[in-house]
């Protein structure tokens, strides 16, 4: 029991660590380089190995063939290597691969302002790659949760055989702050499922029922493996089928959308009573919590739902909290990403009020208090 | 004689190799086979990375272990095999195109030495995608994209990965009739091995432009193309010199122990601080340990700095938060106290100066001409006060004012921080400045 005094960059390095990371590659870009520099010391310690790539798409090149090889590894950059991260993020997908794609984001678009906050990634990593399948995306707020929830990254990434999302901000990234990392409850280790050994043949993409996830062979395990960016069928072998083709399209979105109770996390704050409603998720959801510390204490009723989980989107429990309220506030450092989902999602009697802004600062308590009416 | 385990890697599965009539391609990879057959590997250990181009149809005709990846891309995925699992054959194979788009990994997996070895089937356009010319389009050549005349030079991939620093490189054409023992000679290589091999695509490049096998010869000779083993250079391969160079040099990231609280505090509400000066003058780390000693008080912290990217230059301004319980809001909305210990950090933080509340303390060193302000100010001799002790410990002086006016926590707290921290004659210094800062501001405001 005791304060460490970390960045949310090494809480990232540390929860994947301790998730059992032992591949990691990137390109330097801030806000995210620090997390290489940790991983540099962490990784080989833990008999990995850490290769800093030539560029974003050698980085991913590098992780999706150390992953199909039995690495459980991971990458981070910021918005602009997401870009060039993009067509290996569907490859990623298509090939079914476990791995941990970390995003501190940075104010955009292009280079923007490199050592500046923003979440403008929110939408673009929703529909990050070709063929609009579901990822899964988890926007930490705090340093521990940066490290819980690369932990908990990487256990759906084993278990959902597909990369999964951090989406950090440069103001949690870079920003120190006291954490007691050992206090916090990890759920248990995953690790994937893996073919059991004596069978005639791997078939790397076999599933009985649509949303079941395929055990996996690592290359050079074995199994005779295969991988490919091409529509194929369950042994990974070239298909022009429309059926079966359709069926793999179909599995892709059931092993998330069938699991997204599992995906789902939120931390719930309800008041009896209440009518208002403030929804946000990550680095702006400590200053929600701050406005609605003051709106309470000035004797008014509101309630919060913090998002863990942004994407597969958490719709049961976004309805579930938007029921009855009359006003529901979302604060985002970008300029209504979320909010178009909330907007959708809600009931048409309801006000959604949209708090924005993308000039490189935190949206305030006291912004949120005055554009949300909360005075 | 001993009878061989395995009499070919490829596999009908598939069908056969569903190549042009004509097309070197097809050569390649039966050569390919008979270099396998040759060499005798479990097919599970194996591992064929194609990318995209008609020669990338050729990993799923093997009844090895296959990866079929993005265009240009296929070293990357076979490196990242390699580095997972050294003990692997991996071959990628990719087409003149993809030495194109992925010309950059090319460069690099021969710089590095990864041990994978690559064939890049030569055939001078691209064959997937209708005869557009590529990086190794003669001058002049026709194709689809150069209907005129191709008006630029071709790339010499085999100067470039020579150039690159590649260990072991061989270029052969399609008609060599040793094409299976060289494949072999340049699996067997425990580094980085490239063979190019020049080949024709029967599709487009030999029609439109004539091209045959004596025009393939022809255009050797007028690019100096060298035929056979160009370079033989063997040279540590990367996983092993990466595992050895760590065992070697390798440091443990200094992990601090947990701080446990240790001092009581005077803190009632979320505060924040800034300190504002110029880089070299320590001001993060001094923040940091200033953060820590809050720590050792009880107080919850966060903190931000703000610097140029050259960091060794102009300004450095660090915030601080220290709060007795969680701190939700990280942002500084307005300062409770504000440090100013330089002219670069005024600068840089002049609009905020000015914008600062009568309910806020300035520290300021006395030299420094400020604008007006409504902050309380203070006017002290940090950078006269550093001259006796460290100029580069003026930082301290400045944390030691503070907490010698305001005792938020108790300075041995910062200096528990401090002494945890630093080596020994360091925190000696630092000492020093911040008690020398505890005493110029002791009773100040009472």
């Amino acid at each position: 029991m005791g304060y460490e005094f970390i960045e949310g960059n090494e809480g990232i390095a540390r929860g994947a660590m301790k998730a059992g990371c032992n591949f990691y590659a990137s390109y330097p870009i801030t806000p995210a380089s620090s997390i290489l520099h940790y991983m540099n010391y962490f990784v080989p310690e833990a008999g990995g190995l850490v290769i800093q790539a030539e560029d974003e798409i050698a980085s991913m090149g590098f992780c999706i063939g150390a992953a199909m090889a039995g690495r459980k590894v991971m990458t981070a950059t910021s918005g602009p290597g997401i870009s060039l991260y993009s067509e290996n993020i569907g490859l990623a997908i298509m090939g079914e691969t476990p791995m941990v794609i970390v995003n501190v984001q940075r104010q955009g678009p292009a280079t923007g302002s490199a050592t500046k906050g923003a979440e403008g990634d929110i939408q673009f990593t929703q529909w990050v790659t070709s063929g609009g399948l579901p990822i899964i995306a988890l926007s930490p707020a705090t340093v521990g949760e940066a490290y819980l929830l690369t932990y908990i990254a990487f256990n759906f990434a084993e278990k959902y055989r597909t990369p999964i999302f951090i989406m950090s901000n440069k103001e949690l990234g870079v920003m120190q702050e006291s954490v007691d990392l050992e206090s916090i409850n990890l759920p248990p280790r995953i690790d994937r499922k893996r073919v059991p050994p004596g069978r005639k043949e791997y078939l790397p993409h076999f599933f009985e029922s649509l949303e079941e996830v395929p055990a996996i062979a690592d290359f050079g395990g074995e199994y005779v493996a295969r991988f490919t960016t091409s529509t194929h069928d369950k042994a990974a072998y070239l298909t022009t089928k429309p059926e079966i083709i359709q069926d793999m399209i179909n599995h892709y979105i059931a092993k998330i959308m069938h699991n997204i109770d599992d995906l789902t996390l939120v931390k719930k704050d309800f008041q009896d009573g209440a009518d208002t409603l403030i929804i946000s998720y990550g680095i702006i959801s400590r200053s929600a919590a701050v406005a609605i510390k003051a709106t309470r204490s000035n004797g008014k009723k509101i309630s919060s739902l913090v998002l863990q989980t942004l994407f597969p989107i958490p719709e049961k429990e976004i309805k579930s909290a938007m029921k009855g309220m009359r006003k529901i506030i979302v604060p985002e450092m970008n300029m209504g990403q979320y909010l178009v989902e909330i907007q959708r999602l809600a009931s048409p009697g309801a006000e959604v009020v949209g708090i924005n802004k993308m000039d490189t600062t935190l949206v305030s308590p006291k912004e949120i208090i005055e554009k949300g009416g909360l005075l | 004689m001993n009878e061989k385990k395995y009499t070919t890697y490829l596999t009908e599965k598939v069908g056969p190799l569903p190549f042009c009539p004509g097309c070197g391609h097809t050569t390649i990879i039966n050569a390919l086979d008979k270099a396998l057959v040759k060499l005798q590997p479990e097919p599970k250990d194996v591992v064929i990375v194609t990318d995209i181009g008609c020669i990338g149809l050729s990993d799923r005709h093997f009844d090895t272990s296959g990866f079929h990846g993005l265009h240009g891309r296929s070293i990357t995925y076979a490196c990242g095999l390699k580095l997972a699992r050294p003990e692997l054959t991996v071959i990628a194979i990719k087409g003149d195109g993809a030495c194109g788009i992925g010309g950059t990994h090319l460069l690099n997996v021969a710089r590095r030495n990864i041990g994978i070895t690559l064939i890049v089937a030569n055939n001078f356009n691209y064959g997937m995608t209708g005869g557009q010319h590529s990086v190794t389009t003669p001058a002049e050549g026709l194709t689809s994209t150069t209907p005129w005349g191709n008006p630029e030079e071709p790339m010499d991939l085999c100067k470039t990965a020579i150039a690159a620093g590649a260990s072991w490189v061989y270029r052969a054409t399609s008609f060599d009739k040793d094409l299976p023992d060289v494949l072999a000679s340049a699996i067997e290589q425990p580094g980085f091995a490239m063979l190019d091999i020049l080949e024709l695509c029967a599709a487009y490049y030999m029609k439109r432009n004539k091209f045959g096998k004596k025009e393939l010869m022809a255009l050797m000779d007028k690019y100096e193309y060298q035929h056979g083993l160009l370079v033989d250079k063997p040279r540590p391969e990367y996983s092993t010199r990466y595992r050895e160079m760590y065992e070697k040099g390798k440091q443990v990231l200094k992990k601090k122990a947990p701080i446990e609280k240790q001092f009581d505090n005077s803190v009632k509400k979320q505060t924040g601080i800034i300190i504002a000066g110029s880089a070299g003058q320590k001001i993060r780390s001094t923040a940091r340990l200033f953060a820590e000693g809050a720590i050792y008080a009880g107080l919850q912290c966060a903190q931000k700095d703000d610097y140029p990217i050259t960091v060794q230059t102009g300004h450095s301004i660090s915030e601080v938060i220290i709060s007795p319980e969680r701190i939700d809001y990280t942002g500084i909305s307005s300062p409770d106290y504000f440090l100013l210990i330089s002219d670069e950090g005024l600068k840089r933080a002049k609009a905020q100066i000015m914008a600062l509340s009568e309910n806020c303390d300035l520290y300021v060193d006395e030299s420094i001409e400020l604008p007006a302000t409504n902050a309380k100010v203070h006017r002290l001799p940090f950078t006269k006060i550093s001259e006796e002790t460290s100029r580069l410990s003026v930082a301290f002086t400045a944390y030691g004012a503070l907490l010698g006016d305001t005792n938020l926590f108790p300075v041995d707290a910062f200096s528990e921080a401090i002494k945890s921290d630093q080596s020994r004659d360091v925190a000696d210094v630092s000492l020093r400045a911040l008690y020398a800062g505890v005493k110029c501001t002791s009773g100040l405001s009472k």
